[in-house]
């Protein structure tokens, strides 16, 4: 479900993150239902209207309230990719956070649900569309958290192109040398990025070997199967930060992704008629009428 | 005024057409090739393309290294990736140094949907205040076809905003350094604009004309060093100013005229039309300009506040259909 809404999505406003969708929907929908301690999410399921950002006198909205109250006991979750957006109001919409018909407003003007999310988005909880930063908030809160011994945890959900950044492996070397096992990092390792398949674009090697080296406890695990991400979780490494590398198909729910060009793929939009067979191709629209 | 010419993505010939002259030019990306143009180089000079991926305080250390092997190295980014992000590196590494390293910032200002995180409203701040840099700001599809006989006037590193995508033409005569260009002439009130605002102020200027006001407007391209003799001689007449930029208010072009005025000691009363001190959201660039007053009706505003004038003016954009150059930075993936 969380596929087919961000292909709504790009059907609709002529474009759209459709891949990182397919390939993160399985990780999302584990970490929402299975993993994540959120305790209640907002009151009004309906986001307001963009009003400000913070500081700006007017009381401004964190979109952090959707994944729960910010409370030492409960975990939070941080989104670091914010162009990831639609995956996640997409998520909130499938576990009951957000307003079905939420993503009507999508990306229109004044509305917080922005396209690149932004911390006053609903389920986005720190600014994280100048990609590799957001990591180092997680391993922020989750610094506090263990030294003042609070229970809640810290998931951060951060995109495989983000590797390329010094900065997440800064951030990796700190949450080692903390211990920070209250921090679990999941990458979406989709192999995919703006000019295309990150092997030609920069290669990064093998992230759970390089994690590893880094001191965390690391696993690859398929990031299809939610079983196995929930294993890698329960069999997490005390004393350690948790990587748990995600290996995705960003074509998942949607094999005629794969026959795009490869500069097209990283942000999809339909040429006339081509969502259509999208539509016909997909086996998560078989039988489905529209 | 309505644009009647378009240019396709001019960028992209521009910068192969100057390497096709220049064999020292060679081309840098941080995985955002096809979006800022460079695919066209990519294809004609694969021996000079450089794929950096997404790591850009290390992409400004190898754009020095490259330019200390003697080669001249573009790096075409959205705006805030080719200055806020590796800010540091390129102080130390390009403009100490002083290296001829051009840095190309698409996207400018509120031109993209993309919000605080993509919008640069603060790079010709932060360029203009790096000693040895050049900054440039480009307001059509001429200036982006002829910026690089600009380039090779200039030694050391550049700074230079640009539209990309579907860019109108406004100008027949080529960008020249250091010069601004005289879009009109008047004794009432100077209108000084600079790079997207350029066209909002053409619009605004000529509802002012038809109300009998008498406008000079100048449009600006370099914006450092800014020592140009037109601008210091349009604004000794004394008139009212108004400065338009698709930027904060602070830094950029009402700051360099500000600085003009005041050491010079020419004391006419300044407007200044940028973003005021807060950060912004994301939307359509035409919803942004009317929602963060940058735009014609902002311009006619200012001169009405200024000059007690009552000039009507109803904006064709704001609410209008979307126009095709802007909405090129909606849908191209960010
Ligand atoms: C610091 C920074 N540099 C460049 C960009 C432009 N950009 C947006 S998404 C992206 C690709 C990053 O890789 P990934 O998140 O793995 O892409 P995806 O899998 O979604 O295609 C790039 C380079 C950015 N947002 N931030
Ligand atoms: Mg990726």
């Amino acid at each position: 479900m969380i596929r087919r809404r961000a292909f709504d999505v790009a059907v609709e406003h002529h474009g759209g993150y459709l891949i990182q969708a397919c390939s993160s929907a399985d990780i999302l929908a584990t970490l929402y239902v299975e993993l994540m301690q959120l305790g209640p999410g907002a009151d009004n399921l309906v986001p307001p209207r963009f009003n400000g950002t913070p500081g700006t006198g007017v009381p401004e909205h964190w979109g952090g309230v959707y994944n729960g109250p910010d409370q030492p006991t409960y975990d939070r979750f941080i989104l670091s990719p914010s162009h990831y957006a639609t995956a996640v109001y997409a998520a909130l919409i499938e576990t009951g956070r957000l307003s079905s018909d939420a993503l009507t407003d999508y990306n229109a003007d004044g509305t917080t649900l922005e396209m690149i999310g932004a911390e006053h988005s609903p389920g986005i909880e720190v600014t994280g569309g100048s990609l590799g930063q957001a990591l180092s908030v997680g391993v922020g809160r989750a610094m506090w958290r263990k030294r003042a011994g609070h229970t809640g945890k810290i998931w951060v959900l951060i995109s495989d192109g983000e590797t390329q950044e010094g900065q997440t492996w800064e951030a990796l070397q700190a949450a080692a040398a903390f211990g920070l096992d209250n921090l679990r990092v999941l990458i979406d390792v989709n192999g995919w990025q703006v000019d295309g398949p990150m092997e030609s674009v920069m290669p990064v090697g093998c992230l759970r070997d390089k994690a590893a080296a880094f001191g965390c406890d690391a696993v690859e695990v398929d990031g299809h199967d939610p079983a196995a991400i929930c294993a890698a979780v329960l069999s997490a490494d005390r004393g350690k930060p948790l990587v748990i590398a995600c290996i995705t198909d960003p074509t998942t729910g949607f094999p005629a992704l794969k026959e795009r060009d490869d500069a097209q793929t990283h942000f999809v939009r339909f040429r006339p008629g081509e969502a259509e067979e999208y539509r016909r191709s997909s086996p998560l629209l078989v039988g489905v009428g529209r | 005024m309505t644009v009647t010419e378009f240019v396709e993505r001019p960028f992209a010939k521009a910068l192969v057409d100057y390497a096709g002259r220049n064999e020292r030019v060679v081309c840098v990306t941080n995985d955002l090739t096809k979006s800022v143009e460079a695919d066209l180089f990519r294809e004609t000079f694969p021996d000079r393309y450089f794929s950096l991926g997404m790591a850009e305080q290390n992409l400004a250390g190898v754009l020095s290294g490259l330019a200390r092997e003697g080669l001249e190295p573009v790096y075409p980014s959205f705006s805030v990736f080719a200055t806020r992000r590796p800010y540091e590196q390129i102080l130390l590494n390009i403009a100490y140094p002083n290296l001829p390293v051009r840095l190309i910032g698409f996207l400018p200002g509120i031109t993209t949907p993309g919000g605080v995180t993509h919008q640069a409203n603060d790079d010709v701040a932060l360029m203009r205040g790096m000693p040895n840099m050049t900054v440039l700001s480009l307001a059509d599809a001429t200036d982006v076809e002829t910026l690089t006989g600009v380039l090779a006037e200039i030694d050391g590193p550049v700074f230079c905003r640009s539209p990309r995508g579907n860019v109108p033409r406004l100008f027949d005569d080529p960008l020249r350094f250091g010069h601004a260009r005289r879009l009109s002439s008047g004794s009432d009130l100077t209108v000084i604009s600079s790079g997207a605002t350029t066209e909002h102020s053409i619009r605004a200027c000529a509802a002012i004309g038809d109300a009998g006001i008498s406008v000079s407007h100048l449009n600006v391209s370099t914006l450092k060093p800014f020592t140009d003799e037109l601008v210091i001689e349009t604004l000794a007449n004394g008139a009212p100013v108004i400065t338009a930029e698709n930027h904060l208010r602070s830094g950029g072009l009402g700051t360099a005229v500000a600085e003009l005025i005041a050491d010079h000691g020419l004391g006419a009363r300044l407007h200044r039309v940028g973003i005021r001190d807060t950060f912004t959201h994301g939307g359509r660039p035409e919803y942004l300009f009317a929602h963060y007053e940058i735009d014609d009706v902002a311009i006619v505003n200012a001169a009405n506040e200024l000059l007690g004038s009552s000039v009507q003016f109803e904006s064709t954009v704001a609410g209008g259909p979307r126009r095709t150059t802007l909405a090129a930075s909606v849908n191209e993936g960010l």
